[in-house]
C-alpha cells in the first residue's frame, strides 16, 4: 500500500472520566473513499475533531502526508460537520467567500472557485440570497460547496447524505465521486452504514471508543463471507430435494424478492465445498431460478463483530 | 490575516443589522425628543396657576402672602369659616389657610391650619411655613429689642480660597467639573460594556445555534475567533457612539439655536478668563482646560480597551457555555454586579474623598478600576497608582482571556444542556 494520506497513531481522547477514543489507529490511503463507520457515540466525531485540529488528542499523533498535524494543514482539509450550519442572515456569496478566505484562499481565487461551483450546480441566482431565504435542501448544497471550495486534498464528510432529498443526494454523490477521481481523498463518517457502503473502498468500524475492523471493503467482506447462498428453486419433488441436500448442507428458509413463488432457501456450504457442486446438486432436483452468494453487509459484519466480543 | 477577516465580518454583521441602523439614528432623536418633552411638561406644570384661599380675620398673614405667576391667594376672610371652606372646595382651590385670631404673633407658629381635600404640595406648605417663620422671628426679635436689619447686615458670607501647593488657584466648583468629567467617562465605559458585551455574547450564541461554529473552528483557532468577535463588536460600538455623539451635538446645536437658548460664547470666555474670574461659568471652563486632559484621554483609551476586553471575554465565555440567551441570566449577574458597584462607589465615595481608602482600593481592583480610576483621574492620581492599576487590569485581562478561551473552546461544541458552574469549572481542566 502506498503511503497513506492520513495516519492516526494510537490516539487517546478523554473527557473527564469518559474515554472517547481508546488508542485508535487508522490509515487512510490516498485517493480512497474511506468509511468511518460506527453507531452514535462511538467516537467518530471526537476523532474527526482531532483530525480537524479542533481538539487535541491526549496522546498519540496524527500525520497528514507523513507530517505531524499543524496549522498549515487546515487549508488541505475540508470538513462538513454532521450539524450543518451557516450564518442565516449573511448572503450566500459573501458567506462562501468569507469561509473560503478563512481556509486561506485569496479573495479572487475564492470567487473564481465559487463561480465554478455555482455554475456546475446551477445555482448562480443564489449569490445574493440570504441563507434564511433558502430551503433546507438548498442550504445543504451551499454547505457542500463551502466545504470543497478551497480544493482540499482530504474531504471529511460527517453524515453526508442526511437532509438531502434523493435527487440532490445523487448530485452530491456524483460530485464526490468526481472529486475522488481527481485525487481527493474522502472520509465518510456515518452511523447508517448501508448508506455509504456502495461508495467506500475502505472502511473502519468504531464502537465504544475502540476500532474493531479496518481494511479494504472487499477484503473485510471476504473475511466475513459465510459461504452461504440464497437459492430459488422450483423442485420436481420437494421431499427428494430435501433428502438430497439435507445431509451435506445446512439449510433454512430465506426471504428475498423474486417474481414467482418458488421455494426460497438459504444454503450454507460446509468446509471445502464449492458453489459449483451445490448448483449441480440443486439442478438434479428442479429448475434453479435464483442463485446468489450472500454477501455480508457492513451492518451484518458490525453486528457480528460487536456480539463476538 | 484570519483575525482581520473575522473582525471585518463581525463589524459588518453588526453594522448592517437593521436594528443597529435604526438604533443608531433613532436613539439621539429619541433622547432629544425626550428632553424636549420633559422640558415642555415641566414648563406646563410651572405655568399652572394655583389658587389658595385664605381666611385671616385678624389680617395677621394676608399681607405677607404675595401673589405671583404660579400662585394666587384669595381672601375669604369676610365669610364665616364654614362658608369659606365650602367656597374653597366648590371653586376647586388648592385649599384654605386658616389663620386664627391670636393675641400674640408667636402663637402663629403653632396655630395656623391648612385645610384641603387632597394633600397640598410640599412646596406650598413650606412656603407658608417660611412666611410664618419670618414674621414670627421678626416680631420676636423686635420684642427682645433687636434691630432686624442690623442683624441681616451683620451676617457673614465666608468663601475659602482654594489653591494647590504648586500655587494654582482653584475654586470649590472645580470639584464638580472633575466629577462630571470622570463620571461621564466611567459611566460611558459601563454603558459600553453592558450594551456591546451583550452583543458579543449574542453573536457567540448565534454561531452556536446556527451550528456554523464547528466549520469556523475547523479553520481558525477559537481564541482568534473570540478576539475577532470582541474587536469587531467594539469597533461597531465605537462607530455607533461616534454617530450618536455627532448627531446629538448637531441636534442640540440646532435645537438650541431654534429655541434661542444662549449656549455661552465659549471662545470669548476663554480669552476673557483671567479678567472675569468672578464669573463662575468662566471659572469652570478654565478649570476644565486646566485638567490633565492628555492624561485623561490617554487613560480613558487604556481603561476603555482593558475594561471592555476584560468584560467582553466574560460575555464571550458565557455565550459559549449556554445554548440560548435565556439561559445566560444566572451567569450574567456576577458580571453586572461589579459594574454597578464601580459606578456607585465612584459616585458616592470619589466625590467626597477622591484619595480615600475605598476609592483607592476600588481603583486598583481590575473589575472596577476602569470606572473608578477614570473618575479619580481628574482629581490627580499619583503615577505609581496609575501604573499599578493598569498593570493589574491587563494582567487580569490576559488571565481572564485565557480562562474564557478555555471555556469558549469547550463550550462552543457542547449542545443540549444548560451547564452548571461546576461543569464549567471542569471544562477548564480539559
Amino acid at each position: 500500500m502506498a503511503s497513506p494520506i492520513l495516519e492516526v497513531k494510537n490516539v487517546v481522547k478523554q473527557y473527564g472520566n469518559y474515554t472517547a477514543l481508546n488508542s485508535v489507529s487508522l490509515q487512510v490511503p490516498h485517493g480512497s473513499i474511506y468509511g468511518l463507520l460506527g453507531p452514535n457515540g462511538a467516537g467518530k466525531t471526537s476523532l474527526i475533531r482531532i483530525i480537524n485540529q479542533i481538539t487535541m488528542p491526549d496522546s498519540g499523533e496524527v500525520l497528514l502526508d507523513g507530517e505531524k498535524l499543524n496549522p498549515s494543514h487546515i487549508s488541505h482539509i475540508g470538513y462538513m460537520p454532521e450539524e450543518r450550519g451557516l450564518y442565516k442572515t449573511m448572503k450566500v456569496g459573501e458567506q462562501a467567500l468569507y469561509l473560503a478566505q478563512l481556509k486561506g484562499l485569496s479573495k479572487a481565487e475564492a470567487r473564481k472557485q465559487l463561480q465554478y461551483w455555482f455554475e456546475k450546480l446551477e445555482i448562480q441566482g443564489w449569490w445574493n440570497k440570504k441563507i434564511q431565504e433558502l430551503s433546507k435542501g438548498m442550504a445543504q448544497k451551499i454547505q457542500f460547496v463551502v466545504t470543497v471550495l478551497h480544493q482540499p486534498k482530504l474531504l471529511i464528510l460527517d453524515e453526508p447524505f442526511s437532509g438531502f432529498d434523493p435527487v440532490n443526494a445523487n448530485i452530491i454523490k456524483d460530485e464526490i465521486l468526481a472529486l475522488r477521481d481527481k485525487g481527493t481523498t474522502v472520509i465518510f463518517s456515518t452511523h447508517r452504514m448501508e448508506s455509504v457502503e456502495d461508495m467506500c473502498d475502505y472502511i473502519a468500524l468504531i464502537n465504544k471508543s475502540d476500532k474493531l475492523i479496518e481494511g479494504p471493503l472487499q477484503e473485510v467482506k471476504k473475511q466475513y463471507r459465510s459461504n452461504t447462498f440464497e437459492v430459488g428453486i422450483v423442485p420436481v419433488n420437494i421431499e427428494q430435494l430435501f433428502a438430497g441436500i439435507a445431509n451435506r448442507y445446512t439449510t433454512k428458509q430465506a426471504s428475498f424478492k423474486t417474481l414467482d413463488d418458488e421455494l426460497k432457501l438459504e444454503v450454507t456450504l460446509p468446509e471445502g465445498a464449492t458453489s459449483r457442486e451445490l448448483l449441480q446438486t440443486l439442478l438434479q432436483y428442479g429448475d434453479v431460478t435464483y442463485f446468489v452468494e450472500k454477501i455480508p453487509s457492513v451492518n451484518d459484519i458490525f453486528i457480528q463483530t460487536v456480539s463476538k466480543r | 490575516m484570519s483575525l482581520s477577516l473575522i473582525i471585518k465580518r463581525e463589524f459588518n454583521a453588526k453594522v448592517r443589522n437593521k436594528s443597529f441602523i435604526v438604533m443608531t439614528f433613532l436613539s439621539p432623536l429619541l433622547f432629544v425628543a425626550m428632553g424636549v418633552i420633559i422640558g415642555y411638561l415641566a414648563s406646563l406644570n410651572n405655568s399652572d396657576l394655583v389658587k389658595v384661599a385664605i381666611h385671616d380675620k385678624g389680617s395677621l398673614l394676608k399681607a405677607d402672602l404675595k401673589n405671583d405667576d404660579h400662585r394666587k391667594f384669595i381672601d375669604l376672610s369676610a365669610m364665616p369659616l364654614d362658608a369659606a371652606k365650602k367656597t374653597a372646595s366648590e371653586e376647586e382651590y388648592e385649599g384654605i389657610i386658616y389663620v386664627p385670631q391670636v393675641d400674640s404673633l408667636s402663637k402663629l407658629s403653632t396655630d395656623v391650619e391648612f385645610i384641603s381635600n387632597e394633600s397640598p404640595s410640599l412646596e406650598l406648605v413650606e412656603d407658608i411655613e417660611s412666611v410664618i417663620n419670618d414674621k414670627v422671628t421678626k416680631s420676636n426679635l423686635k420684642t427682645l429689642g433687636f434691630d432686624y436689619d442690623k442683624i441681616e447686615k451683620a451676617k457673614a458670607d465666608a468663601k475659602v480660597h482654594l489653591s494647590k501647593f504648586s500655587g494654582e488657584e482653584t475654586v470649590k466648583e472645580a470639584a464638580y467639573i472633575k466629577m462630571a468629567v470622570g463620571g461621564l467617562a466611567g459611566y460611558f465605559i459601563m454603558m459600553f460594556v453592558i450594551i456591546y458585551g451583550n452583543l458579543v455574547m449574542r453573536s457567540v450564541i448565534e454561531e452556536k445555534t446556527n451550528r456554523i461554529i464547528e466549520i469556523i473552528v475547523s479553520s481558525v483557532k477559537p481564541f482568534r475567533l473570540m478576539m475577532g468577535k470582541i474587536i469587531g463588536t467594539s469597533l461597531a460600538g465605537i462607530l455607533q457612539f461616534a454617530i450618536w455623539a455627532l448627531l446629538g451635538t448637531v441636534l442640540i446645536v440646532v435645537l438650541s439655536t431654534l429655541l434661542d437658548v444662549q449656549m455661552g460664547g465659549a471662545a470669548g470666555a476663554v480669552q476673557a478668563a483671567p479678567a472675569a474670574s468672578d464669573n463662575v461659568a468662566t471659572v469652570l471652563l478654565v478649570e476644565l482646560l486646566k485638567l490633565p486632559l492628555l492624561t485623561i484621554v490617554l487613560s480613558f483609551v487604556v481603561y476603555f480597551i482593558g475594561g471592555f476586553f476584560l468584560y467582553s471575554s466574560f460575555y464571550a465565555a458565557i455565550g459559549a457555555a449556554v445554548d440560548s440567551e435565556t439561559d445566560s441570566q444566572q451567569f450574567l449577574l456576577p458580571i453586572i454586579l461589579p459594574l454597578m458597584l464601580a459606578v456607585y462607589v465612584g459616585f458616592f465615595t470619589v466625590i467626597n474623598d477622591p484619595h480615600g481608602t475605598v476609592a483607592t482600593v476600588f481603583s486598583m481592583i481590575p473589575l472596577t478600576s476602569p470606572i473608578v480610576m477614570l473618575m479619580r483621574i481628574p482629581f490627580g492620581v499619583p503615577l505609581w497608582q496609575l501604573v499599578l492599576s493598569i498593570s493589574l487590569l491587563f494582567a487580569t485581562f490576559f488571565g481572564v482571556v485565557w480562562f474564557a478561551a478555555k471555556i469558549y473552546r469547550i463550550g462552543i461544541l457542547m449542545y443540549g444542556k444548560k451547564p452548571t458552574y461546576k461543569e464549567i469549572f471542569k471544562w477548564l481542566k480539559y
